[in-house]
């Protein structure tokens, strides 16, 4: 559409102080065109090939030990009487957690008007996309009929069936889903106008064409933007909900029932809490080596890091807090069987692994509490990926460790992960992180448009609102 | 699973026998399967029985070839036909019960017929499905059964269907027709004719079945010279002497324990193994019931390794064979039956001998109403001196009676097989029939068997299986199951039953009176006519069993009438053997010197056990006996070295659960290695609390090298140390570790409580001063504490009731549930994984110190909790409460989230994690239940209270416009349980059995505080002990 | 008729403060017809419009209601009436469990309508539309901001409008074809 298109510069807006969350001496012009030129223009990073290259190889061990699941049976795993869930629940929560960051970011801190949110969003609403994608695999393999899955569903039949809406599955079901959808949206709807600027600078004819018709025909009016605030902030406001309620949700499955160790009331909040705990973890892990690789330390700045390695403080010791309560209520309700679990967590057969998740989820995170850590950024790597562990044996102790030994001694036994518990979760690993590098290499990490926002130029004068305000 | 490197070579020495191919081999052992699917999918196995045209195809040319190949396409095509339809045998059988005499499709036919174990029969009811045998229940009407059951006979329709079973006769492993072998065996004996059959040796197991010894008699007149020889490794020699010691005649004691307040048990396993067990079960437990103190029995128990009966003492003693002898002495004199002097001179212990003293008190305390048994496996002294003491304390006549022996000619086995040993070693053997049995495996180690067979020129066996007997052996004759076979038995106390087949033999085998009358004049009879011309002698000519004339006496006209209710009831009337009045040589008794037949009294003591699963190996490839957990130690798939938890201490034995399964599952055991009289073993150890120390316990019926694809290569060979001179236990073994260890699939190796009262015990005083000092220290909610309103249930409302005062854990109700429900065999690899799926398990825990604990036994299956916490999270709602109050499974709808076992309390769910049902084998399509679907794979399964026989009762009732009478449904546990600790009924109707038992101060319901409210509850313990030994 | 022949007059300025003054300037000039573009909101534009409130809100609200009520109505409907059944001694109509569902129906449906009522609202997705044929309009997704005066406004006359843009100092004024 822009043959004789001539870009033009305009002068840089200087002398108007430090933005808060961006470098100096950047324009509408030069933000739009350093980002759009990772997806456009630049020359992909050799690092990303590699990248792109292991990850794909992990998902075909992804493949493999799904193909073999279908064929063999859930008895190809270590799952057995009385460890009925192991790994592959594990893993599910582990994910939800993770995914549980993109939509706090955009919506919570949006409606907070935290404008650091804005360069960080983006990549962190598909890594929950993609974080949900994965989650969800596991529920859907794990049943003994994967192919009747669809069962979960309340669709009319024949039969007049329908499922049994008092399950905590059942819950997981409409959370999980409606999490996945709304995520989509909002990301979706986040990508629209940048969509836009990517068409309109596409030079390919493939790219105008794709982005074009990702775009809808966005022109950025003035009444459009007026809807599409409304509807964004509506978004958000829903999204808040929404993502407090889902972990909340997964803890259910574990709190109504009445195995020791499961059935807590703490569970919602410090589900919620851990969420939020792994999830900024996971962004932290993502963010820093691709800031590093893409040049983008103008946008993804030490504040973010910061910020985000305050609010894993934080969270990480209201999860703290949890096992403190945990622990204690087991012990002052006097209940034997609560008794003996949380003993059995300490002293049992897999009290290495608890007292692992105590070092990594508790102790680690402390060091957040000195300045230079938070702003020292491979510090903050190290951290990031213990809490991601932490977070997952979390998981583990609270799955395996209360099932395998509950109520009735004569039915104790031990769980052991085979290769293909292994396989299957290193594999959603090589998943998520190919479709995140896809997600990079195609599409705007860092929101364009809310990135021109922040910018000072983007202020209207007062003089100008004031006899607006006049009518 | 490797094979233990011990196990002799049954091939050394046999120089012929090395031309007999070994089908077995042709699978690497690591590659052996142990799970039924597998076995389908074994090629060997797979041409066996899909083979339509036989490889001998090639050899039609030479007409004797031809005639082969016909038979074999016969062969082949009735296996086909196996997969299609079953044939009924041509002769007349008689359906049990006011049935309709042509089957109606759909509904199942009772036939009753025994099953003939270790000389003696059970009599049996056998479910048949359009002529297929489907289910094994005891008979009502039989006095060694009262419609109670063992785990052997509730297994036997499997054995039945077995695909690993001998199905053609081989001559050196090539195919022969019978013709073939009539031909070879008539010649062999016109051979002996002139010697009058000094060269024939006939081989059988005890016999208890009069038509086989008349036929026996019969071919033994025609051959004066030849010998009949007898060899039951399971044997009760040790009794037989005994006898002959106390009465100068073999006689059989039967004990009536009814009327026993006391009885003493000398290392006897009476309730749960033996002829009679069921029916001594029965009565014992009937007078376990605190609600009638008064008749409450008092069993002291003085035993090696823990048993059944043990568990049920109200005073368990653990203790060495040996000192158990001293023990019996030493009770002996303290009755006063032999010099009391010596009683110090018996080396017992100032602690045992003040036990003793109160025993005795209380013996005599109840002269006339005690009793004392002495077990196989003590020696022949040992009984004697049982025999004298209930002589003494005036019991004989009236807890105990004697009466000529069960079996048809009892010998010394021992002898009689070393006399045949000799024989063959002195080559004075050219023909060597061996009727079934299979003493190339059984026979002790130190009579080198194997090399002896090898020096006859002919040798024929008959068996089930073609194994390691089959293998020294020229002629491999199949022999026809009890299910398919015509015979007759007695029963412990002599009764006689008929046995009829159920149909027609599977794979054309023979029985042994088809085999004996080769020998006869007129080879070609059938069974039937065998045992039915036997009887009609027996009754033209009187009562004088096993003795027959040759001549066929005119049928009388009644003998018909007679013969169909035979068959009907399964009891032949009036052939109880009569009790003798016995005189005890006390004189000779009083002489007795302990240990007197002990050549060395140092070192550890070996006891040698049969199996609880596999008996003396003839089960071995059993997959239901296989992967049952073993009465205490749940011990699966294995024998092991057992020994006390003191020993395994000093001897730094190491068992430790694995990570996979745990406690649950994989147990890693030290290999030790047991050096005994020269031999030695290796096996797996395992300590068990309650076991004597200095003491090992080694099971027969492991280490066999040609069971079939389930037995072979499972546990090791305790016969390999086994000598025939000390044949249940011998001193002066050595144990040794050897670094090595070995996985056991164990399904419970913690045994402790944790103070979780899952049994609740109490002493007899206790509870007669306060009947719910049950209860103290165990909460159970209110029923009103919910937010919800209760739920009605109107109509019926099925509930059970478990009596743990009354389970001996004998573990018949697991088996029978399981060929009741079709509840598949997964094998050693899943069960260490911790995946079995058995309905009903029967826990067992210990209370007390490790060495002297007492043990108790759980029944679990679904408790069917009213408010049953695996339905609410059930996200298709694939377990749903019925309006009777049943937790019904629906499998086609369950997706397998596996959340419902999570939240199961009881971990009584089974999970099918692969597919477990072998969906391709003929023969056991044949065998499973039609009432009851087959589930496979990814789906949930648990107890459903049999659910398929209350509508089947329901139906019924509801034509009959009444209501279902209690009593009228039987679950397949309460079915099979010969302690009666299972009662089943409607709690709806106040006068039920199972509600009366509900309403007891005893009930209690299994983790109450849960307010899960069970429809399963169980009934507490209470021990009588005898005050002046306090608890 | 001759303006019928194009779409309109479009203004291109170089920051919003321009733009805004400019699309407040035309609305008193009064001019309505029109639509302002630029690369990222900008509120006080829809105010210099004259576009207030949106409707959008009320459409969300009644999405909410129905998936809420949807989905409560589904569960009480197939719990208690198409297949009831005794679960683990519960009622049939156990409410309390019955929320979570309820509650994700009420967010689902909410979400949904947001995204589609705006989309509608903006008449999206619209592949075509004029003022793409103006080559310098790609910036618009850039760095410029345009001020776009309809040919259909009673007030437009295409050398009055021209005239009446250019006195508003924009960096250029072109011809929108239609």
């Amino acid at each position: 559409m822009a043959e004789h298109f001539v870009p033009v510069e305009d002068p840089p807006s200087a002398g108007l102080g430090t933005p808060p969350v961006i470098a100096p001496g950047y324009t509408f012009g030069t933000v739009t065109d350093k980002i759009s030129a990772i997806v456009l223009t630049r020359k992909t990073p050799r690092g990303w090939y590699v990248g792109f290259g292991i990850a794909f190889l992990l998902t075909m061990v992804l493949l493999v030990s799904v193909s073999y699941l279908l064929v063999e049976g859930i008895g190809i795993w270590g799952n057995n009487q009385p460890v009925g869930w192991a790994f592959e629940i594990t893993n599910f929560v582990w994910w939800i957690g993770i995914g549980h960051a993109g939509t706090l970011i955009s919506a919570i801190l949006l409606l907070l008007r935290q404008t650091w949110r804005t360069s960080i969003n983006r990549f962190a609403e598909a890594m929950t996309l993609f974080a949900v994608a994965c989650a969800g695999l596991f529920p859907a393999l794990h049943t003994g009929r994967p192919w009747l899955d669809y069962w979960l569903l309340p669709y009319p039949n024949t039969m007049g069936i329908w499922p049994q809406f008092r399950s905590p599955i059942m819950w997981d079901v409409f959370a999980v889903s409606t999490y996945a959808t709304v995520s989509f949206l909002f990301w979706f709807v986040g990508l629209l106008p940048d969509l836009a600027t990517l068409r309109d600078r596409s030079q390919s004819k493939v790219g105008r064409f794709v982005y074009g018709l990702l775009a809808m025909g966005w022109r950025g009016s003035a009444r459009h933007w007026h809807q599409y605030d409304t509807a964004y902030l509506l978004l958000a406001g829903l999204a808040t909900p929404l993502v407090v309620s889902v972990h909340t949700v997964v803890s259910f499955d574990f709190a109504v029932a009445i195995v020791p160790g499961w059935h807590t009331t703490i569970f919602p909040p410090y589900f919620v809490a851990g969420a939020i705990y792994s999830g900024f973890a996971m962004v932290l892990t993502l963010a820093i080596p691709i800031r590093a690789v893409y040049g983008l330390e103008d946008f993804i700045t030490t504040r973010h890091l910061e910020n985000m390695a305050k609010v894993m403080l934080v969270t990480g010791l209201i999860v703290a807090y949890g096992y403190t309560v945990e622990a204690f209520i087991a012990w002052y309700s006097g209940n034997a069987y609560e008794g003996f679990m949380i003993w059995n967590r300490i002293t049992g057969p897999y009290r290495s692994l608890y007292w692992a998740l105590l070092f990594c989820n508790v102790l680690t995170p402390q060091v957040l509490w000195f300045r230079r850590v938070r702003k020292y950024a491979p510090g903050l790597f190290v951290v990031s990926l213990i809490v991601n562990v932490g977070m997952w044996l979390e998981r583990f102790v609270i799955v395996v460790t209360s099932l395998h030994r509950d109520f009735l001694p004569s039915s104790w036994g031990m769980y052991r992960p085979t290769i293909w518990d292994w396989g299957t979760y290193v594999g959603t690993i090589g998943l998520f992180v190919a479709l995140l590098l896809l997600f990079l290499r195609f599409l705007p990490m860092i929101s364009i448009f809310e990135m021109r926002t922040i910018l000072p130029a983007a202020k209207v004068d007062e003089d100008v609102r004031e006899d607006l305000r006049v009518i | 699973m490797t094979p233990n490197p011990e196990v002799p070579n049954p091939y050394v020495g046999g120089d012929r026998s090395r031309e007999v191919s070994d089908p077995g081999s042709r699978l690497p052992r690591e590659e052996w399967w142990r799970t039924l699917d597998e076995l389908a999918d074994d090629p060997a196995f797979r041409d066996r029985l899909y083979n339509e045209f036989p490889s001998e195809i090639e050899a039609i040319a030479d007409p004797v070839a031809r005639r082969t190949f016909l038979k074999l396409m016969g062969a082949s095509m009735a296996l086909a036909g196996v997969t299609a339809c079953t044939r009924q045998p041509a002769e007349k059988i008689v359906p049990y019960v006011r049935q309709p005499e042509e089957i109606v499709p759909g509904r199942p036919l009772f036939y009753a017929t025994a099953m003939p174990l270790g000389g003696v029969v059970t009599g049996l009811l056998v479910e048949s499905h359009e002529g297929r045998p489907t289910k094994i229940e005891g008979n009502p009407l039989h006095p060694g059964s009262l419609g109670a059951s063992d785990v052997f006979a509730q297994a036997a329709v499997l054995g039945l269907y077995d695909p690993d079973r001998s199905q053609t006769l081989t001559n050196l492993g090539d195919i022969r027709p019978w013709s073939a072998f009539l031909g070879t065996i008539r010649a062999a004996l016109s051979a002996q004719q002139p010697l009058k059959g000094a060269g024939l040796r006939l081989l059988t197991e005890s016999v208890s079945s009069p038509t086989l010894a008349a036929q026996i008699h019969e071919a033994l007149e025609r051959f004066p010279a030849a010998k009949w020889h007898q060899w039951d490794p399971a044997s009760h020699d040790n009794a037989r002497a005994g006898a002959k010691l106390a009465f100068g005649e073999y006689l059989d004691a039967q004990y009536l324990l009814d009327g026993a307040d006391i009885i003493v048990a000398l290392d006897a396993d009476f309730l749960a193994c033996g002829p009679g067990a069921l029916r001594y079960a029965r009565d014992f437990s009937a007078r376990r019931r605190p609600e009638r103190a008064d008749r409450m029995n008092r069993l002291y128990a003085f035993e090696s390794m823990p048993t059944s009966t043990g568990s049920r003492a109200d005073h368990r003693l653990p203790l060495a064979p040996r000192e158990i002898e001293r023990t019996a002495h030493a009770l002996a004199a303290a009755i006063g039956i032999r010099p009391a002097d010596s009683a110090t001179a018996l080396g017992v212990s100032p602690a045992l001998q003040k036990t003793l003293t109160a025993v005795a008190k209380d013996l005599q305390a109840h002269r006339g109403a005690s009793l004392v048994i002495a077990g196989d496996g003590q020696p022949p002294a040992v009984h004697a001196l049982a025999h004298a003491m209930n002589d003494a304390l005036g019991n004989v006549g009236r807890t105990v009676v004697y009466t000529s022996t069960v079996e048809a000619a009892p010998v010394d086995q021992a002898q009689s097989l070393r006399d045949l040993v000799a024989d063959m070693n002195a080559g004075r053997v050219d023909l060597l029939l061996i009727v079934g049995g299979n003493p190339a495996y059984t026979a002790p180690a130190d009579l080198k068997i194997a090399d002896a067979m090898a020096k006859v020129a002919t040798r024929v066996h008959l068996s089930l299986y073609d194994d390691e007997t089959s293998a020294l052996c020229h002629w491999q004759i199949p022999e026809a199951h009890f299910l398919e076979a015509w015979s007759d038995g007695r029963a412990y106390d002599g009764t006689v039953s008929i046995i009829q087949p159920l149909i027609a033999p599977l794979y054309g085998g023979k029985s042994a009176h088809e085999l004996l009358a080769a020998m006869s004049d007129r080879p070609e009879r059938s069974g039937y006519d065998i045992v039915r011309e036997h009887w009609q002698r027996e009754r033209a000519g009187g009562q004088t069993a096993g003795t027959g004339a040759s001549r066929p006496a005119p049928p009388r006209p009644e003998f018909d009438q007679d013969w169909r209710r035979w068959l009907h009831d399964g009891v032949v009337p009036d052939t109880k053997l009569a009790a003798k009045t016995v005189t005890v040589r006390t004189d000779a008794i009083a002489r007795f010197e302990p240990g007197a037949n002990r050549a060395t009294q140092s070192g550890v003591e070996v006891c040698f056990r049969n199996d609880p699963s596999t008996l003396d190996g003839r089960f071995a490839n059993n997959g239901w006996l296989q992967e049952l957990p073993k009465p205490i130690s749940r011990l699966t798939w294995d024998n092991a070295v057992f020994v006390s938890p003191a020993m395994a201490e000093r001897l730094k034995f190491d068992n430790t659960p694995s990570w996979q399964g745990g406690e649950h599952g994989q147990i890693l055991a030290s290999v030790v290695e047991i050096r005994y009289r020269g031999r030695t073993v290796k096996g797996p150890v395992f300590p068990l609390p309650g076991h004597p120390d200095n003491c090992a316990t080694i099971h027969l019926g492991y280490g066999r090298t040609r069971a079939g694809h389930v037995g072979t290569g499972a546990g090791f060979n305790a016969n390999a140390i086994r000598t025939s001179d000390a044949l249940w236990s011998g001193a002066g073994g050595e144990i040794v570790t050897t670094g090595d260890t070995f996985s056991l699939a164990c399904t419970q190796y913690h045994h402790l409580m944790e103070g979780r009262g899952m049994v609740r015990a109490v002493t007899r005083d206790e509870f007669e001063k306060n009947p719910r000092s049950i209860h103290e220290g165990h909460e159970e909610p209110a029923r009103t504490m919910t937010l919800y309103p209760e739920h009605q249930y109107e109509g019926y409302k099925w509930g059970m009731s478990i009596d743990v005062n009354a389970c001996i854990g004998c573990n018949a109700c697991v088996v029978g549930c399981q060929a009741e429900n079709n509840i598949p065999v997964i094998g050693k690899d899943q069960v260490l994984r911790g995946r079995e799926m058995h309905w009903i398990r029967v826990d067992s825990y210990y209370r007390g110190p490790a060495d002297q604990p007492e043990t108790y036994f759980q029944p679990v299956p679904c408790m069917h909790c009213e408010n049953a916490p695996c339905e609410p999270v059930c996200p298709v709602g694939a377990t749903v409460h019925s309006d009777e109050g049943l937790n019904d499974m629906v499998y086609n709808r369950c997706v397998g989230t596996r959340y419902c076992s999570n939240n199961c309390p009881y971990k009584v769910r089974r999970f099918n994690f692969l597919l477990y049902q072998d969906w391709n084998t003929p023969s056991l399509k044949l065998m499973r239940n039609p009432d009851v679907s087959v589930r496979s794979r990814g789906v949930m399964e648990k107890c459903t209270y049999c659910v398929q026989r209350i509508n089947a009762a329901k139906i019924d009732a509801e034509k009959a416009d009444r209501r279902v009478a209690d009593g009228e449904i039987k679950t397949a546990c309460q079915q099979a349980c010969p302690a009666d600790a299972i009662i089943f009924g409607d709690l709806n109707d106040p006068k039920s059995r199972v509600a009366q038992l509900q309403a007891e101060t005893r009930n209690y319901s299994l983790l109450a505080d849960l307010n899960t409210r069970p429809r399963t509850t169980y009934l507490a313990a209470v021990r009588n002990v005898n005050p002046e030994l306090g608890d | 008729m001759k303006a019928r022949s194009s779409y309109g007059l479009i203004a291109e300025f170089e920051d919003p403060t321009a733009l805004v003054s400019a699309t407040h300037r035309a609305y008193q000039a009064g001019y309505r017809r029109m639509d302002a573009y630029s690369p990222f909101p900008i509120e006080e534009l829809a105010e210099a419009l004259g576009s207030h409130h949106s409707k959008l809100p009320l459409i969300v609200l009644i999405g909410g209601l129905c998936g809420g009520i949807g989905g409560y109505a589904l569960q009480f409907w197939a719990a208690t009436m198409a297949y009831p059944l005794n679960v683990g001694g519960k009622p049939l109509h156990s409410w309390p469990a019955f929320i979570p569902i309820t509650f994700e129906c009420t967010i689902l449906v909410a979400a949904l309508s947001a995204v589609f009522g705006m989309l509608a609202l903006n008449g999206l997705p619209m592949p075509y539309h004029p003022v793409f044929n103006v080559a310098r309009f790609a910036l618009a997704s850039r760095n410029r901001f345009f001020l776009c005066i309809e040919s259909t406004d009673p007030r437009f006359d295409p050398d009055d409008t021209r005239k009446f843009l250019n006195a508003l100092g924009p960096r250029e004024v072109t011809s929108v074809a239609d």
